[in-house]
């Protein structure tokens, strides 16, 4: 048995482990696991291309930023926070479960594209986590700014991937299915999404309980960071003052 | 007959013009990278369908050296000041979000119904594309609800366009080209590849072995490949089936469904699956482009070891 198509592989995670540009690592690893498998140059770059065209689905997202922009330009995220400040109970963990299990609901009917990074959570949820925790703890730095955000897309994620197994017309209960069939035994789609509702259970329970303990934690940094920033901020002051005397 | 063609000139347009604004730009430094860049993207969507397949592979091998070359310009500053968002935001108020609602309730609204329509005896949109053609339509829709509200100028979609694809990076075109290298990868035989790896090599004596072997494998895999779709095939040709079905006499249902479930907690940590975590970190200009899979990876897994005590329990019952 032949190996050598292996090779492509190597270059993928040699080229993220050297931080090289994903683009070139991914178009390298293509070009050598063609070569590799026997054929030319000339046919991987063609191949390269069709499967590069067969999927432009991917990137139709994209044609939500201009209307985005527009928003963000009128003060859309702004809005948000202020929407958001208003709301006596609302905490950064508890408004990215309500999202979170909105997600996890939509995706269990099929509507994987109601959500999305580009169209809810860069102008809205974003924001409003961050706006939750600055009216609730005080002003949090950068870098806890940039830990909600990254918590914001995370809930968009463990949301639509353990939610939408449980529709049954989803592409990979049909691949399943495809692939199940294709080995000579048959079984139901509706059997398949039955089976997705206990992961489905534990990803809300695991990524809610991680929520719960993400609020805890912030509200410890920010008061940590609020104790911090005003004697460091003198402090700055004061060796500025001294270099200048 | 409105089909995905039309959507793609959309994105074409987009991009070109976001090429243009980023080439008379003079205020800005290497404003020829970017609009050789978002140049080539324009043309894939544009002529994609048409063009010989190694003039597409060559655009796309040159959209790859363009960044590798010489970094992409970041993105400009926002054409209004906080102050001004302020301003706009209390005079708009609640309005603002209906533009921004409008995307999902269109898609909603498309999704139910587009599938039903029928022009002359023809679908008017194929079942395959209903998803999304509705969200597409949805888009449009917003952009001329906020037009209509905003007047913000004619140019603005595009310059707001490029300033949040600028923002993004070349980070937009990288979920495309995996799947494409998944493509490329299914061709030269990378699947059967790593099947006789494991039948070689991993000892799955007993039932348990099997079950953690599968769960892992797919997550491991489904790491290497960016996708789940991609793994599910050899790990179930290799281990699911022969294994965990015929030699152990395990439920196929609960080994198939729970084995994709267990792929999915490897799409939560990986650079591969660029849609899902390197875009929004770039989307939400994050300092570190792993930032969002960090959070992630606590979640994957414990869901990877649930997934793995779940088939456990009960595909053997």
């Amino acid at each position: 048995m032949d190996l050598l198509p292996l090779i492509g592989i190597a270059v993928v995670v040699a080229g993220f482990a050297l931080r090289l540009n994903p683009l070139l690592v991914v178009v390298v690893a293509a070009l050598v696991t063609g070569v590799a498998a026997g054929h030319s140059l000339g046919d991987v770059v063609g191949a390269l291309g069709t499967a590069f065209v067969d999927s432009r689905s991917v990137a139709i997202v994209w044609l939500a930023l201009p209307v985005i922009g527009l928003l963000e330009r009128a003060g859309l995220k702004e809005r948000a926070r202020t929407v958001i400040s208003g709301i006596r109970v609302a905490t950064t963990g508890r408004l990215l479960l309500v999202y979170m299990a909105l997600r996890q609901i939509t995706a269990a009917l099929g509507l994987t594209s109601l959500g999305g990074h580009a169209q809810m959570v860069r102008p809205l949820v974003a924001p409003m986590a961050e706006a939750a925790a600055e009216s609730r703890w005080g002003e949090p730095s950068m870098r806890t700014r940039f830990r909600i955000r990254a918590h914001a897309a995370a809930v968009d994620n463990v949301g639509v991937f353990f939610g939408e197994d449980i529709f049954i017309a989803i592409g990979s209960i049909l691949l399943i299915r495809g692939f199940l069939e294709q080995n000579g035994i048959l079984v139901t789609p509706t059997s398949l999404a039955l089976w997705a509702i206990p992961t489905a259970v534990a990803a809300f329970v695991i990524h809610g309980a991680r929520l719960f303990l993400l609020d805890r934690s912030l509200r410890a940094t920010i008061a940590r960071e609020r104790a911090a920033a005003p004697a460091e901020g003198d402090g700055a002051l004061v060796t500025a003052e001294a270099e200048r005397a | 007959m409105i089909s995905l063609e039309v959507v793609y000139v959309l994105m074409g347009l987009m991009t070109a013009g976001v090429a243009v604004v980023d080439l008379l730009d003079r205020t800005r430094p290497r404003r020829y990278s970017n609009a050789l860049f978002w140049g080539c993207y324009a043309v894939t969507f544009l002529a994609g369908s048409r063009l010989p397949p190694v003039v597409t592979g060559t655009l796309v091998i040159v959209m790859a050296l363009v960044p590798s070359v010489r970094k992409l310009a970041p993105a400009p500053p926002e054409a209004a000041t906080p102050a001004e968002r302020e301003a706009s935001a209390a005079r708009w108020g609640n309005w603002l979000f209906i533009p921004a609602l409008t995307i999902p309730a269109v898609t909603l609204l498309g999704t139910l119904t587009l599938g039903h329509i029928r022009v002359g005896g023809r679908p008017l949109v194929e079942a395959r594309e209903v998803t999304l053609v509705s969200l597409a339509l949805a888009i449009v829709c917003a952009l001329v609800v906020a037009m209509a509200m905003l007047r913000p100028g004619r140019a603005a979609p595009v310059t707001e366009a490029r300033r949040l694809l600028d923002a993004v990076g070349w980070a937009a075109v990288l979920p495309q080209l995996l799947a494409a290298l998944g493509a490329v990868f299914a061709l030269a035989g990378v699947g059967q590849a790593v099947t006789t790896v494991v039948e070689r090599w991993i000892p799955l004596d007993t039932p348990f072995a099997a079950v953690a072997a599968f769960t892992v494998g797919m997550a491991i895999f489904t790491m290497i490949m960016g996708n789940a779709f991609a793994a599910f095939p050899v790990m179930t040709a290799g281990i699911g089936l022969p294994l965990i079905v015929h030699r152990f006499g395990g439920d196929v249902v609960i080994m198939a469904a729970v084995g994709m479930l267990s792929g999915f907690c490897g799409t939560l940590m990986t650079p591969m699956a660029a849609n899902f975590n390197i875009v929004p970190a770039a989307l939400l200009e994050l300092p570190n482009e792993n930032d969002v899979i960090k959070v992630q990876i606590p979640t994957g897994l414990l869901l990877l070891v649930t997934n793995t005590a779940i088939m456990y329990l009960f595909v053997y019952r």
